[in-house]
C-alpha cells in the first residue's frame, strides 16, 4: 500500500483523512449544541414535557458525536507538528496563537460545562444546569470562530510580516483575525453545520413520522427541523455566492479550477454545468455549457471579460477536476436543501406537514446531504487554494516534516484501520439510539438515574433512585 | 538566575500547562491502567463513571500544551514532533479508543467487553507513549538547523522504555488512589491494596529515572551536583522522601483524600526535578526557551489572553469537579 507515494503526497492525504473524519463531528456538534440549548429553553419557559424528553434523546446522540469529535480532534492538533513541521515552524507566530485562543476560550469551555450538561441535571438544578448547556453551545460556536480565522488566514494572508528565520509574524493582530476572507467562511460554516444538523433531526423525525405520524416529538422535531431548512437554506446560498465573489476577488485561481475556465474569456464566460476537466490538455472535456451565464454570476454582467487559468503559472494550478466536481457536489446539495425547505414550507401551509410521506421520504434521504455538502466544499475550499499552504506565501511541498515515506505511509495506514473501526462502531451506536423514537419519560445519557428533572411530569418508574452524593 | 522575560513566562505557562495535564489525565488514564485488575461490571461502572464528567476537560490541557508550544515556542514544536513521531502517533491513536469508550461501552451490551479492552489498551499505549517521549526528550534530538535531523527510531532506547514505565507506573498509583478518593467498600479496599504494591514500584522508577538522568549528559550531572547547584537542587529528594514517609503514613492510616494529593505532590516534585534538568533547554543541548521563543508580539498577544482565562478555567473546572464531589455508588453514578 502506498509504494511510490513520497512523503508530501503521503502526509497530505493523512490530513486530507483524518480532517475529513473530524469535521464531520464539530459540523454536527455545533448545530445539534445549539439546538439542545434551544429545546432546553423551551422546555423551562413552556414546562411542556416533550420538549425535555427531545433534550434528553438528542443528548445521548451528542455524548457520543461529541466524544468522537474531541478524540479525532485532538489528532489534528498535533498532527501539524508530527507531519508539517515546517510549516509549524514558519506559521506558529500567527497561527499558533489562534489555535491557542480556541483552546483557552472555546474547548476549555466546551469541556469544563459538558459534564454538568451530560450527567448534571439532577445535581445542579434547572437555571445553572441550562447555563452549562448555553456554555457548551457558546463554546462550539466559539471554536469556529478562531480555526476559521486561522484557516482564512493561510487562504487571504493578512496584517503578516515575515522575520529574518523567515517566519510569518503577526504585524497587526486585528488584520490577521478579520482577514479578508474569514466573515464570509465563518458565516458559511456555520450555516452549514446548522443546515447539517436540521437534516439529521429531520430526517430522524421523519424516520418516526413515517412508522407513526402521531407520535409528538417526532412531529415538533420534524417541524422545527424543516423551518431551519425552509429559512435557512436560501440565506446558505445567498452566504455561498458571496463567499465566491470574495474567493474570486482574492483566490481567482481557486475560482478558475471550480469553473473549469482554463481559458480567458474576454466577452462573457459560459457556465460549464458539467464536463470532464483534463488538466494536460487544459480543457473542459464533453462539457455543458451555459453561454455568458459565469459572467453574469461572478461578475454582474453578460459580457464581463473572465480570466482563465492561462493567466496563472502551470506550476501555480489547484488540481481542477477535484476542485471541479467537489463543488457541484456541493451546489447541487445546497439546492436540493433548499428545495425540501420549500417542499415542507408548501405542505406546511397546506396543513400536511405530519401527512405527507413523499416529503418524510425526500427529507430521510436528505439526512446525510449536509455532511456531504459540508465534506464537499471543503475539499472545495482546501484543494483549490493548492499548491499553497499559505495562500501564495508558503508552498505545500516546503511545509511538510523532514520525514521518511515510510514512516507517515504506516500512521497512514493506521490511522484508516483505527478511524474505520472506532468511527464506523460509533455510526453504528449513533444510528441505533436514533432508531428508537424519543419517548414519554425519555432519559438522559445513562439509564441508571434519570436525567430528567422530577415535579414536571413524573413518570412511572422515573422517580430518582437516589440522588448522588 | 532565572531572568523574568517573555519566553521564561510562557516556558512556565507551557510547563504548568503540561503538568496540569499530568496530573488531570494522569489520573484518568490510571484508571484505564487498572482497569483489567477490575473484572466485575459493577465495578468498572463505577471506575468509569468517577471521571466519566471530567475526562474531556482533562484531555484539553493535551490540547493546550501542544497548540501553546507551536504558538509559543514554534521551532521546538516543529523539531521535537517530527523526533517523537512513532510515540505522539501511538498516543493519539491510544486516547482515541479510550476516549470513545466513555461513550460507546455504555450504548451496547454485546459489545461492552471489546470498549472495555479499548479503555484498558488505550490507555495503557498512550501512557506508555508519553512516558517514552518525555525519556527522548531528555536523552536529547539531533537537530540541524531548524529541522529534526534523526531518524525515526531515534526514540527508542532502554532509557526511553524505563521513562515509558514509570510513568505507566506514576498514572496507575493516581488512578489508584483517586479510586480510594471516589469509591467504597471492597473496591476501594483494592485500591489501597494496589496503592501500596504501585507505590513501591513508583519509588523505584523514580530512583531509577534519577540515577539514569544525570549520567546522560554532562550538564544534567553539573546542574544537580555542583558547588553551588546542590544547595537549591538536594531539597527536591529531601521533599520526595519526605511526602514518601506521609504518603505511607495516609495508606497506613486508610485516610481517603490524602494518598490521592500526596501522589499529586509526589508528582509535582518529579516534574520540578525534571525542569532542573532541562532548563533553560526546551529541546535538550539543541534550543533553548530563547531560540524558540516566537516573536514577542506573539508571546504578549497571549499573554493577554492567558492571565485572565487560565484562572477563570481553573474556577470552572473546580466547580465542574465538585459538583461531581464524593464517593461514586455503584448502581445510582451520575450515569
Amino acid at each position: 500500500m502506498f509504494e511510490g507515494w513520497d512523503a508530501v503526497v503521503l502526509a497530505r492525504a493523512q490530513f486530507a483523512f483524518t480532517m475529513s473524519f473530524h469535521i464531520v463531528f464539530p459540523a454536527f456538534s455545533i448545530g445539534l449544541a445549539s439546538y439542545l440549548a434551544v429545546l432546553e429553553a423551551l422546555w423551562l419557559w413552556t414546562g411542556r414535557e416533550v420538549f425535555i424528553n427531545l433534550f434528553n434523546y438528542w443528548l445521548k446522540i451528542f455524548a457520543v458525536a461529541f466524544g468522537m469529535g474531541v478524540v479525532s480532534g485532538i489528532v489534528m492538533s498535533y498532527q501539524f507538528g508530527t507531519n508539517w513541521s515546517a510549516f509549524s515552524d514558519k506559521t506558529g507566530p500567527v497561527i499558533g496563537p489562534l489555535m491557542a485562543y480556541e483552546v483557552l476560550t472555546a474547548f476549555f469551555l466546551e469541556a469544563g460545562f459538558l459534564g454538568v450538561m451530560l450527567f448534571g441535571l439532577e445535581r445542579v438544578g434547572h437555571r445553572l444546569h441550562f447555563m452549562a448547556t448555553l456554555m457548551v453551545a457558546i463554546g462550539t460556536l466559539i471554536s469556529a470562530f478562531w480555526i476559521l480565522s486561522a484557516n482564512s488566514w493561510m487562504q487571504t494572508p493578512t496584517g503578516h510580516a515575515i522575520n529574518a528565520v523567515g517566519q510569518f509574524v503577526a504585524a497587526d493582530w486585528f488584520k490577521v483575525i478579520f482577514n479578508p476572507s474569514f466573515p464570509y467562511r465563518l458565516v458559511h460554516m456555520v450555516l452549514a453545520a446548522y443546515l447539517t444538523t436540521a437534516l439529521v433531526v429531520g430526517a430522524v423525525g421523519a424516520y418516526h413520522l413515517l412508522r407513526d405520524r402521531h407520535l409528538a416529538g417526532p412531529r415538533v422535531m420534524f417541524s422545527m427541523a424543516m423551518w431551519m431548512a425552509t429559512l435557512v437554506a436560501p440565506i446558505q446560498i445567498l452566504a455561498g455566492d458571496q463567499h465566491g465573489l470574495n474567493t474570486l476577488e482574492h483566490q481567482p485561481a481557486k475560482v478558475m479550477a471550480m469553473e473549469g475556465h482554463f481559458q480567458s474569456h474576454k466577452d462573457g464566460a459560459p457556465l460549464i454545468l458539467f464536463g470532464w476537466p483534463d488538466m494536460t490538455e487544459a480543457k473542459v472535456k464533453y462539457s455543458i455549457e451555459v453561454p455568458k451565464l459565469s459572467s453574469l454570476i461572478l461578475k454582474h454582467s453578460w459580457d464581463a471579460p473572465l480570466a482563465g487559468l492561462d493567466t496563472v503559472p502551470r506550476e501555480n494550478w489547484p488540481p481542477v477536476p477535484i476542485t471541479f466536481w467537489s463543488f457541484r457536489v456541493m451546489v447541487g446539495l445546497g439546492f436540493l436543501i433548499m428545495g425540501l425547505g420549500l417542499f415542507s414550507l408548501l405542505m406546511r401551509w397546506r396543513g400536511k406537514l405530519y401527512e405527507t410521506r413523499l416529503l418524510h421520504m425526500f427529507a430521510m434521504a436528505m439526512g446525510p446531504a449536509g455532511f456531504i455538502a459540508v465534506l464537499a466544499g471543503w475539499i472545495t475550499t482546501e484543494t483549490g487554494r493548492q499548491p499553497f499552504t499559505v495562500y501564495g506565501l508558503l508552498r505545500t511541498v516546503d511545509s511538510a516534516s523532514p520525514l521518511a515515506a515510510p514512516a507517515v505511509a504506516s500512521s497512514l495506514i493506521a490511522f484508516i484501520i483505527v478511524y474505520f473501526a472506532v468511527f464506523i462502531a460509533g455510526v453504528i451506536y449513533l444510528l441505533r439510539l436514533m432508531a428508537q423514537p424519543p419517548h414519554h419519560g425519555e432519559q438522559g445519557p445513562r439509564t441508571d438515574v434519570p436525567a430528567r428533572a422530577a415535579g414536571i411530569t413524573p413518570a412511572a418508574g422515573t422517580v430518582a433512585e437516589g440522588g448522588v452524593r | 538566575m532565572i531572568p523574568f522575560d517573555l519566553p521564561t513566562i510562557w516556558a512556565f505557562i507551557i510547563a504548568f500547562a503540561v503538568f496540569v495535564y499530568i496530573v488531570m489525565d494522569g489520573f484518568d488514564l490510571g484508571l484505564g491502567i487498572l482497569f483489567p485488575l477490575f473484572p466485575a461490571k459493577q465495578d468498572r461502572d463505577v471506575i468509569m463513571n468517577s471521571v466519566a464528567p471530567v475526562w474531556d476537560g482533562n484531555e484539553t490541557w493535551l490540547v493546550l500544551g501542544g497548540g501553546g508550544m507551536m504558538a509559543a515556542f514554534p521551532l521546538a514544536y516543529a523539531v521535537l514532533m517530527p523526533a517523537l513521531y512513532t510515540p505522539i502517533i501511538a498516543m493519539l491513536l491510544g486516547l482515541v479508543f479510550r476516549g470513545v469508550a466513555f461513550e460507546f461501552r455504555w450504548r451496547t451490551q454485546s459489545e461492552r467487553n471489546r470498549w472495555d479492552i479499548a479503555f484498558a489498551g488505550g490507555s495503557l499505549v498512550a501512557a506508555l507513549a508519553q512516558g517514552i517521549a518525555l525519556g527522548a526528550i531528555l536523552q536529547g534530538i539531533h537537530v540541524e538547523g531548524r529541522h529534526y535531523a534523526g531518524g525515526w527510531w531515534d526514540w527508542l532506547t532502554p532509557f526511553s522504555i524505563l521513562t515509558g514505565a514509570a510513568l505507566v507506573i506514576g498514572y496507575a498509583l493516581l488512578g489508584a488512589t483517586w479510586l480510594v478518593m471516589k469509591t467504597e467498600g471492597g473496591l476501594r479496599d483494592r485500591a489501597y491494596h494496589l496503592s501500596w504494591v504501585l507505590l513501591i514500584a513508583m519509588l523505584a522508577a523514580i530512583g531509577a529515572v534519577s540515577i539514569a538522568t544525570p549520567f546522560l549528559h554532562v550538564q544534567y550531572t553539573h546542574r544537580w551536583f555542583a558547588w553551588p547547584n546542590i544547595i537549591l537542587t538536594a531539597p527536591v529528594p529531601i521533599a520526595v522522601a519526605a511526602v514518601t514517609v506521609l504518603l505511607l503514613r495516609s495508606l497506613a492510616n486508610k485516610f481517603d483524600y490524602q494518598p490521592f494529593f500526596l501522589t499529586l505532590a509526589l508528582f509535582a516534585l518529579s516534574y520540578a526535578g525534571l525542569g532542573i534538568s532541562m532548563y533553560p533547554f526546551i529541546v535538550p543541548q539543541s534550543i533553548t526557551i530563547w531560540q524558540a521563543a516566537s516573536p514577542e508580539n506573539s508571546q504578549i498577544f497571549m499573554l493577554f489572553g492567558v492571565s485572565v482565562l487560565i484562572p477563570l478555567i481553573l474556577g470552572y473546572t473546580a466547580w465542574a469537579y465538585w459538583v461531581f464531589r464524593g464517593k461514586v455508588r455503584a448502581g445510582s453514578g451520575y450515569h
